[in-house]
């Protein structure tokens, strides 16, 4: 792909107007790209363009100084019109040292524009980095077909910073900053905004905040009063829907969406979790919000989490528990007993690259099969998988809704994708959120007779009684379950009675799903392309620009994987040809061959990579000739 | 949320017969767990909770049963984890009275992690575990706790483990309430259950309990009245150890070692003998230590009653106070603030 960014006019520092900019920050662990692109981010979205993030790390905290192994990526997408991925390619790459252009380049776009820092560069990083000796990409012409700013950038920040009281770490370390400033001015953007973050972030420490402010500003004058730079590129606010926005990754939209869950229901929340990348960030999250009826407990291990959860469910509470892959499998015996005890309860897997522990910073929709299936004995449980960073919102308050509807664990699968990226979200307002009815039983269902625990309403759901109920006391556990009492049975009909009326509840819940439909193309035509989870921002993206260039094609996204929506079967039949797109070995594709008897087509990647959209259009265009 | 109210003088008055279920109870015949079920029964009246209000949990085993005898709310959950979904429990309804019931393989083997991190956490409850020295569920294999070269079905030829000492490993996990008591004395295991419930925090309650089946007699030098006095000692706070026969036996310390001693030979009187201080952790340390460990070779008779016991705040008490002081400085956000965040931006 050739960047937007190719052969513009060079006189000193013409405006370019550009449709859409993908930039990549890549550092050192320690250099603060996460940082630094994270405050282009949020500028970017404040003045009003859509975009898309991908913050891509190592899984080591501080991988050795200066090799491949420890460099940190953060790369965003903006621009004025609608994104809905963090792009497949870069326009600009920021390296700070050798090892982040040997990782990044790769993923330059032909004609696009390399911000090295210099110093990054010396014989000692270059080796580090496993550059032959002698080679230097910066020198031997490997670069041409780029155009290369190459900017001593920490000696500018210590120069900056002379005189200032702080050691020679922290001035090596407000590089970062000089960059942002340099990256605002060639793309347009102010300083305000951080500024005023500085500012807050370090109020205590009015030294620091003034050095990284300085170092910042010093990166915009660079730009602004060197002739090294001869374009500067605009890019217009995007043309969204009218409303207030915010910025927001997946794992914030998920810990807000369970405090609204919890406001809409009137339950207490009570999140139960071991520290698991890339799930913690919602007990990090969620730990703000005590004031809001939210306890959170870190639990001794992934067991203790989700059987906490299960007790405060059990006491009246919206119980939850968060997890990935490895955590899931600890989880799945008392996952179990949630199902068999018919409780409410939320389990959120942030799925990432296994089996073991894989590639814990990487991601990948491998734990579809386990969602589905991965427990002993046979016990549906309903599975809803999240499309996009905000949409883990919607994806959590539809959980707990189904969770206190059914009485019944649900689990939610995210993933490491669009649990860290982020996007712009209009947020709804609260009045415009649909209260969840929780009806917790006070009264005998069985007068003059003993309570009965498992007699079933019309949607085969049990009644919810809270310790503390007068006259309702019962007892209830993991083993079987006589049909009605909740008495413990052995009885051979009673055990096929109750495992029907279990699968039965679950498949019940299908009588709420709306009917699905796609979300770009046709009803039915040639080609449709069915995805779920985080592959919905690269198949919409791939599929708009297909249908844009002539070619009968559709998208469908599955949120409910389990149940389907009940229309899901006769919608694909309508189509020529499914292609199932899945960052896994194909999982998906078992459950829609098995359930309708298609011939579905399946896409994998594996590689703990999101897919692009090129891969996608390949893919589709390569069906459909 | 169920507000829980004081038994109040209208409340009619419960029996123990009032706590037992519907349920037909179904251990062996003989099974110490029968006496538990009925001391438990027997004190439960008078702790003045309404029924409604109390909980039991419970893990897998024989004793994980319990639960479906009491006449209250009950679960019956997985092996080893009782402890941490009874935790969930409390920290949602700190109102609640929660009874964790365990056995020693349920507690000590596979829950053991759950047991140590909630004996540090200190949640208002109860933990009782009817250690039995077997696994008599599964038919007869050793546990945790049985003795070293235990032969039993697993291990024909003798286990090789050092056993737990439950009180030990308690206090070690910072329990604020250790005692130990047997399924056949049953007066002195009321006086335990109750002082477990009156305790503000998690009260670790060990029962020595007889499995007829797989594991007979194991106990009975602490309960038949030709080895009792010999081989067990009744502690309570305040009162000097004294244990023998004739109750002519007692217990002081030399230095930092305990020492045995006759008080009829060597003039020691009562007075002079360690005074029990529950609040003591490090008299409570030596004392659990009255289990395999010799002090000068000499042999110390088994402590049971309530060996510590201290006063520190729980953990639901701890998040509780935490929102409180949170809610009163920073004030509740409304739904509206939460979703909109501390920045945003307009598109009109």
């Amino acid at each position: 792909m050739e960047s937007t960014l190719a052969g513009k006019p060079g006189h000193h520092s013409a405006m370019v107007e550009a449709e859409s900019i993908v930039i990549r920050f890549s550092g050192d662990s320690g250099d603060g790209m996460q940082l630094t692109g994270t405050q282009f981010t949020d500028t970017a979205a404040y003045l009003g363009k859509d975009l898309s993030t991908f913050p891509e790390f190592p899984a080591e905290i501080r991988a050795p100084i200066g090799t491949t192994a420890g460099v940190s990526g953060f790369q965003v997408h903006f621009g004025s019109v609608e994104i809905f991925t963090p792009g497949d390619q870069y326009d600009v790459l920021v390296a700070m040292n050798s090892a982040a252009l040997k990782v990044d380049l790769a993923r330059l776009k032909k004609g696009g524009i390399i911000i090295v820092n210099t110093a990054g560069f010396d014989k000692k990083n270059l080796n580090l980095a496993g550059y032959p000796p002698g080679v230097n990409p910066l020198e031997d012409g490997s670069l041409e077909e780029y155009t290369v700013y190459k900017i001593d950038i920490t000696r500018f920040t210590k120069e900056c910073l002379e005189g200032s009281n702080l050691g020679m770490k922290e001035i090596d370390r407000s590089k970062n900053m000089f960059v942002l400033g340099l990256l605002f001015w060639m793309f347009d953007e102010p300083m305000d905004f951080t500024i005023t973050f500085i500012n807050e972030k370090f109020a205590k420490k009015p030294e620091i905040a003034e050095a990284n402010i300085k170092t910042l500003k010093a990166g915009w004058n660079f730009g602004d009063h060197t002739e090294i730079f001869t374009t500067r590129y605009k890019v217009s606010p995007a043309n969204l829907p009218k409303g207030e926005y915010r910025n927001i990754s997946g794992n914030q939209a998920t810990a807000i969406g369970l405090v609204a869950a919890s406001e809409l229901s009137g339950l207490p929340l009570f999140l139960g979790s071991y520290p698991i990348t890339p799930a913690s960030d919602v007990l990090h999250e969620l730990s703000k919000y005590k004031t809001s009826n939210v306890k959170t407990f870190q639990a001794e291990d992934e067991i203790a989490a989700i059987c906490a959860a299960i007790g405060a469910s059990y006491a009246g509470g919206l119980g939850v528990t968060t997890t990935s892959g490895p955590g899931m499998s600890l989880k799945t015996e008392a996952l179990g007993l949630a199902t068999i005890l018919e409780i409410p309860l939320l389990v959120i897997d942030i799925q990432r690259g296994g089996p073991s522990t894989g590639l814990p910073t990487k991601t990948e929709q491998s734990d579809l099969m386990q969602a589905m299936y991965g427990r002993h004995g046979e016990g549906p449980l309903p599975v809803i998988a999240a499309a996009s960073p905000a949409d883990c919102f919607d994806t959590i308050l539809e959980a707990a809704r189904i969770a206190v509807d059914h009485m019944t664990p649900v689990i939610v699968l995210s993933d490491g994708y669009i649990a860290n990226g982020s996007e712009p979200w209009r947020f709804p307002s609260a009045a415009d959120l649909k209260p969840i009815n929780v009806q917790f039983t006070t009264e005998n269902n069985n007068p003059g007779g003993t309570f009965l625990p498992y007699k079933r309403d019309e949607k085969l759901s049990r009644p919810w009684v809270v310790p503390g109920t007068k006259e309702l006391m019962h007892r209830i556990g993991g083993l079987e379950k006589q049909v009605d009492t909740g008495n413990v049975s052995y009885d051979a009909k009673n055990h096929e009675a109750m495992t029907r009326l279990r699968a039965e509840k679950i498949e019940k819940i299908a009588d709420g799903i709306p009917d699905i439909k796609p979300e770009t193309g046709n009803a039915s035509g040639k080609t449709v392309v069915l995805g779920w989870g985080s592959t919905g921002g690269a198949i919409k993206t791939a599929v708009r620009e297909l249908i844009e260039g002539g070619y009968d094609v559709a998208h469908i996204h599955l949120k409910h994987i389990n149940p389907f929506p009940k229309n899901l079967g006769e919608l694909l039949k309508g189509y020529d040809q499914v292609l199932i797109p899945e960052m896994n070995s194909g999982q998906l594709i078992q459950l829609i061959r098995a359930k309708y008897l298609i011939p579905a087509i399946g896409f994998s990647k594996m590689q703990g990579l999101p897919f692009t959209t090129s891969e996608l259009k390949h893919k589709i265009l390569e069906l459909i000739k | 949320m169920t507000t829980i109210t004081e038994q109040t003088a209208e409340t009619p008055k419960l029996t123990p017969k009032d706590f037992a279920s519907n349920q037909e109870v179904k251990w062996c015949p003989g099974c110490g767990d029968y006496s538990i079920l009925k001391q438990v029964q027997t004190v439960m009246p008078e702790f003045g909770v309404p029924k409604e209000d109390i909980v039991f949990i419970s893990g897998i085993g024989c004793a994980a049963r319990f639960t479906y005898y009491m006449d209250t709310y009950g679960m019956h959950t997985i092996h080893g984890r009782a402890a941490a979904i009874a935790s969930g429990v409390k920290a949602l309804n700190p109102r609640l009275s929660v009874w964790v019931v365990s056995g020693d393989g349920d507690a000590f083997s596979i829950g053991g992690n759950h047991f140590i991190h909630l004996m540090r956490k200190n949640f208002d409850l109860n933990y009782l575990v009817f250690n039995n020295q077997i696994y008599g569920l599964t038919k007869g294999q050793y546990s945790p706790t049985s003795e070293k070269g235990k032969v039993a079905k697993s291990t024909p030829f003798g286990s090789l483990e050092e056993p737990f000492n439950p009180s030990e490993l308690a206090l070690g996990a910072k329990c604020s309430f250790v005692s130990r008591s047997l399924d056949r004395d049953p007066k002195h295991m009321q006086m335990v259950l109750r002082r477990a419930n009156a305790h503000k925090g998690t009260s670790f309650v060990e029962i020595y309990q007889n499995c007829p089946v797989f594991n007979d007699a194991t106990f009975f030098a602490f309960s038949e009245k030709e080895t009792k006095k010999e081989q067990a000692i009744f502690v309570e706070h305040g009162k000097p150890l004294i244990f023998g026969n004739n109750e002519e036996k007692g217990i002081k310390f030399d230095g930092i070692v305990p020492v045995i001693v006759d008080m009829n030979t060597s003039g020691v009187s009562a007075n002079d003998l360690w005074i029990h201080d529950e609040q003591d952790k490090t008299k409570a340390n030596i004392m659990a230590r009255f289990f395999d460990n010799t002090f000068n070779d000499e042999h110390f008779p088994r402590p049971f009653g309530v060996l510590y016991a201290e006063d520190r705040p729980t953990y639901e008490q701890g998040m509780q106070e935490q929102i409180e002081e949170l809610v009163a400085r920073k004030g509740k956000p409304s739904l509206d603030k939460i979703l909109s965040g501390d920045k945003t931006w307009t598109i009109l």
